[in-house]
């Protein structure tokens, strides 16, 4: 009714001679505040549910934790779980190869085709990668397991295995103990394809970052490409682009149903890539059927995933914060 | 002066360009193998009752029935999560923009969500089952429901943050000029030109959400039967793949390749849609 009149007389006052703008100003302040109250309550939720998770991950795992000294713990390498025996050393070190085959065979290529679409591409080369980027990085963990089982396995077997014997005999790290292609290779190889989109995308938007006026300076005064990436570009985002790999390996050291299909789940320290290894997240995905059963096992796989956590929370968190002070320039 | 001569630092940028082509065959190649090797191998075994039927009795050892299932199981779950996150997630990103921006708790919240992102699914798994023993929750729709909400948020929320922090400051800042409350300019400001953002947020955690194996894996549990309960367990797509290929069985590990050239098809038909979906949209956005 009141607008109605509004519209009529072109104004805004109402017969009772007060202004009809809506709700009252009071009204629309109040609403802003507790909307702001509302907001900032859900939005404490991130950051609680790190702390809770950690949090549960320590209680759950405390029989363990508290009942030997950690280091014991750690770097015990005895896995008996029927005798009350948890040594960790073992998923450790394999996860430790693993992840490191995965990021070494990764980071050469990644920083390279990352360096070419940021630096060399025109745009439509770039627009035509960004997507396939993004598809490949949407591909599910256990596709890229059916991938590492039908081709990556037999690869190593058959080809990489026997090259190795011939030829790199003498080389510790690529001695063939066994005679599968299910190793530390196997999985590193499915973990170097699987992280290449992630780390890739990561590289190139900090690339993207260096301004454009500092290339063309470069090139102004004579250099080719290959030295404005190495004298200009790399300086300005060197610390970026080791964050960004590392955020990658962290990504890379808790990929768990891939790597479980073709690493060989072997309880053991491995002391080459053609060795089977059982990585910490293989480990829990696998036992949890029968972990109830037996005393103990349960805080002992739960002690697993706070490990893995408590190091993916600190290489998360120092290079999340490298990336942010980069990339936030950008913004600002 | 050595003008027209080689000089060392050409044959760098040559060899340097040879070895960055060198490396984009590597990437491109091995994962166009992927998408091969999963179409090759999972399409003989691809039939209309793999996809239209549950497993019927003896299915693992060889013999009739499908996934439907996990098909179905997937799509539930997913959708459950996505949906969650979205409802949890959504006010997140609009707090972060309107009230938080630059400040340090903003800055706080970003980071926090940037290391939850990180945290691996299989410790989100193991976490759900620690959620779930305190509250007396069994395996079930509804704990992968919770499961996957927690891994879907700091993706979700992330991808619409990017998409508002793209937009003009202008906007927000002329909104304010005339007057809005900030709670106005999110409502009817941001959340207007976020539109494709929450599209491809939702299709971002959607085909995150049903590829995950890991964090389903302690909480959904596995079931031969369509699930009808959110108290109920239910099968996966990924599971689904991982169990069949873990069989002794030929004809079933070829079930498990199909079953992965399925949830591939899933995965890529929703990246491919969520693009093109934003990009309808964003043409009436204001840039």
């Amino acid at each position: 009714m009141e607008g109605s009149q509004k519209n009529e007389t072109g104004s805004f006052a109402t017969a009772e001679g007060r202004a009809d703008y809506g709700p009252s100003a009071a009204a629309r302040i109040r609403a802003d505040h507790n909307a702001k109250g509302a907001f900032s309550i859900l939005a404490v939720f991130p950051v609680i549910l790190i702390a809770i998770i950690t949090i549960a991950m320590i209680l759950r795992s405390w029989p363990i934790l508290g009942s030997k000294p950690l280091i014991e713990t750690l770097f015990g390498d005895v896995w008996k779980p029927q005798d009350g025996r948890f040594g960790f050393w073992p998923f450790l070190a394999g996860t430790a190869w693993v992840t490191a085959v995965g990021l070494g065979l990764a980071v050469v290529p990644c920083v390279l085709t990352a360096l070419y679409l940021s630096e060399y591409s025109n745009s439509i080369t770039r627009a035509v990668a960004k997507p396939v980027l993004d598809l490949l990085a949407a591909i599910p963990p256990v596709v890229y397991g059916v991938w590492g089982l039908l081709a990556v396995v037999p690869f190593v077997e058959l080809v990489l295995a026997p090259f190795a014997r011939r030829w790199l005999r003498a080389i510790p790290v690529f001695a063939v103990n066994q005679p599968t292609g299910f190793s530390i290779l196997a999985g590193g190889i499915v973990l170097a394809v699987m992280v290449a989109p992630f780390i890739i995308a990561v590289l190139y938007e900090i690339l993207d970052t260096v301004p454009e006026e500092l290339r063309h300076a470069s090139l102004a005064v004579g250099a080719t490409r290959w030295q404005t990436i190495r004298g200009v570009v790399i300086p300005k985002v060197l610390p970026g682009m080791v964050a960004g790999i590392v955020l990658g390996g962290s990504r890379a050291l808790g990929e768990t149903i891939a790597v479980l299909m073709v690493v060989g789940n072997v309880v053991q320290v491995p002391t080459s890539v053609f060795d089977a290894a059982y990585p910490l997240p293989a480990l829990i995905a696998n036992n949890y059927g029968d972990m109830m059963s037996i005393p103990l096992y349960d805080a002992a796989l739960l002690g697993g995933a706070l490990v893995l956590l408590v190091v993916i929370l600190v290489f998360n968190a120092i290079s999340t914060l490298v990336l942010q002070r980069l990339l936030g320039r950008r913004w600002t | 002066m050595t003008k027209g001569k080689l000089e060392r630092r050409h044959v760098a940028e040559a060899f340097v360009k040879g070895l960055m082509y060198l490396s984009i065959a590597l990437v491109a190649g091995s994962l166009a193998l992927i998408l091969l090797t999963v179409l090759t191998r999972g399409f003989p075994a691809l039939s209309w009752e793999m996809v239209s039927k549950p497993p019927q009795g003896g299915y693992y050892m060889g013999k009739g029935g499908g996934v439907l299932n996990a098909i179905i199981g997937s799509l539930y779950l997913a959708a459950g999560g996505t949906l969650t996150a979205l409802v949890l997630g959504f006010p997140i990103a609009l707090y972060l923009e309107t009230y938080l921006g630059d400040s340090p708790w903003g800055r706080y919240v970003r980071l926090s969500l940037d290391v939850l992102w990180g945290i691996p699914s299989i410790v989100y798994g193991a976490f759900g089952f620690t959620l779930m023993l305190a509250i007396g929750l069994r395996a079930s729709l509804l704990a992968g429901i919770i499961v996957l909400a927690l891994l879907e948020l700091p993706i979700m929320v992330r991808a619409m943050d990017e998409v508002i922090r793209r937009m003009p400051v202008d906007l927000e800042q002329a909104a304010l000029a005339l007057g809005s409350t900030k709670l106005e300019v999110a409502v009817r400001v941001v959340t207007r030109q976020m539109l494709p953002g929450i599209i491809t947020a939702i299709l971002l955690g959607f085909g995150r959400g049903i590829g995950d194996a890991a964090s389903v894996l302690f909480t959904a549990g596995y079931t031969d039967r369509i699930t009808t309960s959110l108290l109920r367990p239910t099968a996966s797509l990924p599971l689904a793949v991982f169990f069949q290929l873990a069989s002794p069985f030929p004809e079933v590990q070829k079930r498990g390749y199909a079953s992965a050239l399925i949830l591939t098809i899933i995965v890529l038909v929703i990246s491919l849609g969520s693009r093109w979906i934003s990009g309808r949209l964003s043409k009436y956005t204001v840039k």
